[in-house]
């Protein structure tokens, strides 16, 4: 939130440095802007039907139930984040002489946000227009990237519009009038158990996996690992975000960010280009069980054997990205070398001091609901920040010193020899985590019970 | 089978909610436990399994002491709430990974599944539902049948009754009437509903705050008894 309060008063003045008029600007890009705020609200923003249930049957009126719950979702998180950029950044455009023309094309974001807000509940149900909202979305990146096809031509028209005439912005609020009443009407229609507050169940598929039936206990435990992360909208978030942070690198690697632009801060993006998954995953080993973890906990379980299964899992993860990443042989063979040496040394040495860090997070995990992936205290926090920072400081320290000592070679030399080195310490670190796991088992046990 | 001695819980607040001097279950005994909400049921089940720590005391299961080794997992099996289900399989991956976990084979755990379809009354398997999905009656199918896997010595069902509709509450009496004839198993099961505990089990205890309050052998006479002893004047 602050990010983006800064953001929005500082943009102004970053554009203009840049020698651009910054309204104009701002306008070019609102179609990404819109379209990616859709998407990111598929994700993450739901419809709070859970809280409808109770008031059903209390003397209440349908209608003002519809309307308290659509008028709840206005200050959700996902339209005041918004509000952060609009607000100070129109206060700007006030401030340098903008007119009250500002005050209209200010009504008008906040409009189409609001817009956003109804159609995704609107379509939440709706698989296919999220796709659709996706694919727009990367057709229109990648068209423009490759100047086939400047869709800002066209939309930047319309959104600067909203500032140049005194009524262009009603079209933005005639939008948010119209998905607003219709996603009343969908919900005043569909206000029953069995309708549109209904649970939804997907379609089971008993999946045997017989071909991992060869690994042994090993086999049992990968097996229940590859459906978690199928069937879970939890850790398919996760999944989604290792994917994003494949193209992380792309900040680093195609020194467009001058920051960025040095050996150590490539080890950096190497890390975590082949490491994205890693990580997300990893520093959640065991709470991904915690549902069940009293029946884990009297069952025979081979500790060794269950701390295999999640390893060779982040192992393959790795893996994966790694051969995904490697569209960075566009940069040169260099560049996709750095990915290596840091997938070498995730996999030799990052995937056991996360186990570690891991088994001591004792926060349950809600595998049904994607909410808790960003944000709040489950994930991206302090700690597992401040635990992540020797994982990439170690490998970029390495790696400055061979490239200055020696040569980017060495330096890509030492990064993999400590990785390779780190598979030695393999059973000292299982042993490790397994007496954690023995000693921390009443707390961890206590600590899954609670219900977030 | 099972020996308890001077064991005791008392959570951090100071309030003890379990406290037993002596207890002792021999093999093949199928044993109640009955007793009103908070009576400690479900934590004497729970520090049997080793999920929670005792204050003071031990329990032995088939001279293993629970706490310190983990040898009594291999014969014991148990189904004490959902939190022993995973919610995002299906009853037969789940079955067929308890089994894993058990040592049995995919031929196993289809014969034990087999044998007790009448049980899940057609809306387990092959549902094309996780378990996630089902509904709370079904869900406690899924858990006691899954309990069986393995042919374990001791069973512990906690309030294996509740949520089950009432034919599918006969069979599963048939089910543990069945379990119980095998002199080399023992049956630990708590319930609040005496008729229940009382038709299942030939040994009675009743817990009120954490102590033993009755312990009977069943007779004609037990229900009478129980009811005299929970009854509201």
């Amino acid at each position: 939130m602050a990010c983006f309060a800064i953001l929005g008063t500082a943009v102004f003045f970053i554009l203009k440095d840049e020698g651009l008029e910054p309204l104009a600007a701002i306008n070019k890009f609102m179609i990404y802007y819109v379209l990616f705020d859709l998407v990111i609200r598929y994700f993450l923003q739901k419809m709070p039907v859970t809280n409808i249930k109770p008031l059903l049957i209390l003397p209440i009126n349908r209608s003002t139930i519809v309307h308290y719950t659509l008028g709840k979702t206005t200050i959700s998180f996902f339209n005041i984040l918004h509000a952060f950029f609009f607000v100070p950044f129109t206060i700007v455009l006030l401030y340098k002489g903008y007119g009250y023309q500002a005050i209209l094309w200010h009504l008008a974001m906040m409009a189409l946000i609001y817009t956003n807000n109804f159609l995704n509940i609107l379509v939440n149900s709706k698989n296919t227009v999220f796709y659709i909202a996706l694919v727009l979305l990367a057709a229109l990146g990648a068209s423009q990237y490759y100047h086939v096809f400047d869709v800002t031509e066209y939309s930047k028209v319309f959104f600067q519009n909203m500032y140049d005439t005194n009524y262009w912005f009603l079209i933005a609020v005639l939008l948010v009038i119209g998905t607003y009443y219709s996603a009343y009407n969908y919900f005043k229609n569909r206000l029953n158990l069995d309708d549109g507050l209904a649970k939804k169940s997907e379609v089971a598929q008993t999946e045997n996996f017989t071909w991992l039936d060869q690994f042994g206990t090993l086999g049992t435990f990968l097996k229940n690992d590859i459906r978690l992360l199928k069937r879970n909208k939890r850790s398919r978030t996760t999944l989604i975000m290792s994917f994003i942070f494949i193209f992380y690198g792309l900040l680093f690697f195609t020194q467009s960010i001058e920051a960025y632009d040095n050996p150590w801060m490539k080890v950096f993006a190497g890390i975590f280009v082949s490491g994205g998954f890693l990580f997300t995953f990893g520093q959640f080993v065991p709470s991904w069980d915690s549902a069940y973890y009293q029946l884990m906990m009297s069952q025979n379980i081979q500790y060794r054997e269950y701390i295999s299964s999640k390893w060779w899992l982040m192992v393959i993860g790795t893996v994966i990205s790694t051969l995904i990443a490697s569209f960075y042989l566009y940069f040169g063979l260099h560049t996709y070398l750095i990915i290596v040496a840091g997938a070498i040394f995730n996999i030799g040495v990052n995937s056991h001091l996360v186990m570690l860090g891991g088994a001591f997070v004792k926060t349950p995990i809600d595998l049904t609901t994607s909410k808790q992936a960003f944000g709040d205290k489950q994930a991206f926090n302090m700690k597992t920040m401040l635990i992540s920072l020797p994982k990439m400081l170690v490998p970029m320290g390495l790696y400055t010193v061979g490239y200055y000592l020696i040569s980017p070679y060495a330096g890509l030399i030492l990064v993999a020899a400590a990785g390779v080195l780190g598979f030695a310490f393999r059973n000292y670190v299982f042993d490790k985590i397994e007496k954690i796991y023995k000693s921390e088992k009443y707390a961890t046990i206590a600590a899954y019970k609670q219900k977030n | 089978m099972i020996q308890v001695t001077n064991l005791s819980k008392t959570y951090a607040n100071g309030v003890r909610v379990l406290n037993i001097e002596q207890l002792e279950i021999p093999k093949g005994q199928s044993f109640g436990l009955v007793g009103n909400n908070g009576a400690g049921k479900t934590t004497f089940f729970s520090l049997l399994l080793d999920l929670i720590q005792p204050s003071s005391g031990h329990i032995l299961n088939n001279n293993v002491q629970v706490n310190t080794s983990e040898a009594w997992k291999p014969f014991t099996a148990a189904f004490i709430d959902e939190s022993f289900l995973i919610g995002y399989l299906t009853a037969e991956e789940y079955f067929y990974f308890i089994g894993d976990l058990r040592g049995q084979n995919k031929a196993d755990v289809d014969a034990l599944l087999a044998k007790h379809e009448e049980f899940f009354n057609g809306e387990i398997l092959n549902s094309k539902k996780y378990l996630r999905d089902l509904s709370k009656g079904n869900m406690k199918k899924v858990g006691i049948i899954a309990a069986l896997i393995g042919d374990p010595e001791v069973v512990i069902l906690d309030e294996p009754f509740a949520n089950l509709d009432p034919t599918t509450v006969n069979r599963l009496k048939k089910i543990i009437k069945e379990l119980a004839d095998d002199p080399n198993r023992t049956v630990l099961v708590s319930s609040h509903d005496l008729v229940h505990t009382v038709e299942v089990c030939n040994r009675i205890v009743a817990l009120h705050l954490g102590e033993v309050v009755k312990d009977i052998q069943t007779s004609p006479e037990t229900l009478k008894e129980l009811e005299a002893f929970f009854a509201v004047d």
